[in-house]
């Protein structure tokens, strides 16, 4: 009976994974067709990669969309770490109520609507101070900066609950002042919190269609925003091209951030065994 | 000087540390909800910006108020509004028990695996969620064309002769949603299941009770934490969500955020569209508030 069930069990498994690759497999596959008309095959190429590289749009697409991450992660992974130090540490303080909510609602909220209320505001302000003068890099970076530190925050707060207060404790009853144990003991042990939170942010920023439709301004074209512009219309080759270059760019970096974390995991187990066994 | 500054940093750090973020979400997540509910208000007028303002001086000493429901009402009135929102409600849902059923016995067996298998089959739930979600959803749009991959196969084997029109449906819709949104469902069941005590399994099975009855009193119970975060992570984006109904449901599929969408860029009719956000918002607080409140004793425990 137990196997009759662990059978069902595999079967499931292989089954959603096949649901959750096939898909991106064929992308890949269909990238390097020689025909046009994307699923029907005509033979190998890469003429489309060539396209792909020759545009001039996708070049200047890649290098906003970078630079808008770039600066949305670094900006995300402060303000959500002091978010998160915040919300774990400072236990109640006037507004955490109002704090929290602000801090976990833009992680549900749908998109359209933090969007649209963005755009509306940066129009408002432009009416009242000037401020922005046109839309683009700085309205798309503050809209990703708002959404991203959230999730940061959410990492950070798992990470701070999860190590404790032992080392922090043990500093200040060894003289150091708090704001000493927070720079020397807390945030080196947040980095890698802080690290894995700037990549994802970098990575939402990348991946935003939404709300960067709404809140850029005329000629300042994100990635997606280029490619959905393409594909609205139909499949167009040169996007499985591109399609490929990220799945293959993504799929070593998380394979190599995976194999990091399961080498440290196991050195940690190897040390509490040593540690245990003394 | 300096140590002075030090001493201030000393004694005032918290305030600054809470202060920073707070200020931040303050300007730029509370404060344009209040212009959207402000705008919602509004006449909608054919000028830049399209709509009039709420309080106008009309001399010195007077102020006109132009506070409208109009826009509510328009919504209200027009069934068209009404039938986006339950069809966006029960596409949601149906992708969200979709998603529950498919993913509840895949995370069920990754914490079963061994360890090593455990981590490779978790890092590929992971991946899709890094790579980009507008091209995973194109990717349907060659699987599901009427020249498409899986009509293709289907005539090439001679199960049908005609293509079957998939994209563009409904049906369409419900795959990129399933799809798309399916690791956001695994992800927390998984994180629940893998707290289950495995001993009150062990229990159960002596003590007689067969398996399914293992898992429907024992299993079923105390992973409902899991399932309620997995559903409301799911039912809540996919609710609002613009892109998969725009690629995969073309035109024939309505649902609100592309109805949002459409009326404030194609109609510019921005009084109307932060009245469909408001309408869209209110619907959704309940189970946003769930979420919050399942997060927040989360992180307490």
């Amino acid at each position: 009976m137990a196997k009759k069930r662990s059978t069902f069990l595999l079967t499931m498994l292989s089954f959603g994974m096949a649901f959750l690759y096939i898909p991106m497999i064929l992308l890949i596959i269909y990238s390097f067709n020689k025909n046009k008309i994307v699923p029907i095959w005509g033979g190998f190429s890469t003429k489309w990669y060539k396209v792909l590289f020759e545009s001039e749009e996708i070049w200047q697409a890649t290098a906003l969309s970078l630079k808008i991450a770039l600066v949305n992660a670094t900006f995300a992974m402060l303000l959500g770490t002091l978010a998160g130090l915040a919300l774990v540490r400072f236990g109640r303080f006037k507004g955490r109520t109002v704090f929290t909510g602000m801090i976990t609602a833009p992680l549900v909220m749908p998109e359209v609507i933090t969007g649209l209320s963005l755009l509306l505001l940066f129009i408002t302000m432009q009416d009242l101070i000037g401020w922005p003068a046109q839309r683009g890099f700085t309205t798309i970076t503050i809209a990703h900066i708002t959404f991203s530190m959230a999730y940061v925050a959410v990492i950070i707060q798992s990470r701070l609950a999860g190590m404790g207060q032992d080392l922090e404790e043990a500093a200040q009853d060894l003289g150091a002042k708090p704001f000493r144990v927070l720079l020397d003991i807390t945030f080196p042990l947040l980095a890698p919190g802080m690290l894995a939170g700037w990549l994802l942010a970098f990575t939402l920023s990348l991946d935003d269609l939404v709300i960067a439709s709404f809140t850029t301004g005329p000629g300042s074209n994100t990635l997606p925003i280029l490619i959905y512009s393409r594909v609205r219309l139909g499949l167009k080759p040169d996007i499985n091209a591109l399609a490929t270059i990220i799945i293959v760019a993504v799929t070593i970096g998380v394979v190599i951030f995976g194999w990091l974390m399961l080498r440290q995991q196991k050195q940690r187990e190897r040390d509490m065994h040593m540690a245990g066994q003394d | 000087m300096w140590r002075r500054l030090g001493e201030q940093l000393q004694s005032g750090w918290k305030v600054i540390v809470v202060l920073i973020p707070f200020i931040w979400l303050l300007l730029f997540f509370l404060a344009p909800f209040f212009m959207v509910l402000k705008i919602s208000l509004a006449e909608s007028v054919i000028a830049s910006p399209p709509f009039k303002p709420l309080l106008q001086w009309v001399s010195d000493s007077a102020v006109s108020i132009n506070i409208v429901f109009d826009n509510f009402l328009f919504i209200w009135e027009d069934s068209l509004y009404l039938d986006t929102y339950l069809n966006s409600i029960k596409i949601s849902l149906i992708s969200t028990i979709l998603c529950l059923i498919i993913g509840y016995p895949i995370a069920y067996a990754i914490v079963r695996a061994t360890p090593t298998a455990k981590n490779v089959f978790l890092l590929m739930v992971i991946l899709p969620f890094w790579t980009s979600f507008l091209l995973r959803v194109y990717a349907w749009m060659g699987l599901l064309a009427d020249q498409g991959t899986i009509n293709n196969l289907l005539i090439w084997l001679g199960i049908i002769d005609e293509p079957i029109r998939m994209l563009y449906t409904e049906f369409a819709v419900y795959v990129g949603i399933v799809y798309t949104y399916l690791p956001f469902m695994i992800l927390p069941l998984y994180a629940n299941m893998e707290k289950l005590d495995i001993n009150l399994l062990e229990a159960a099975a002596d003590l007689g009770a067969k398996p399914m009855m293992t898992f429907l009193t024992v299993t079923l119970p105390l992973t409902v934490p899991g399932i309620i975060a997995g559903s409301l992570l799911v039912f809540i984006p996919a609710t609002g969500e613009y892109v998969i109904p725009d690629l995969l449901g073309g035109g024939n599929v309505l649902m609100i955020g592309r109805v949002l969408y459409s009326e404030f860029n194609a109609n510019t009719d921005w009084p109307v569209a932060s009245a469909v956000a408001i309408v869209l918002l209110f619907l959704l607080v309940l189970p946003m508030m769930l979420y919050q409140h399942i997060q927040s004793r989360e992180s307490e425990s």
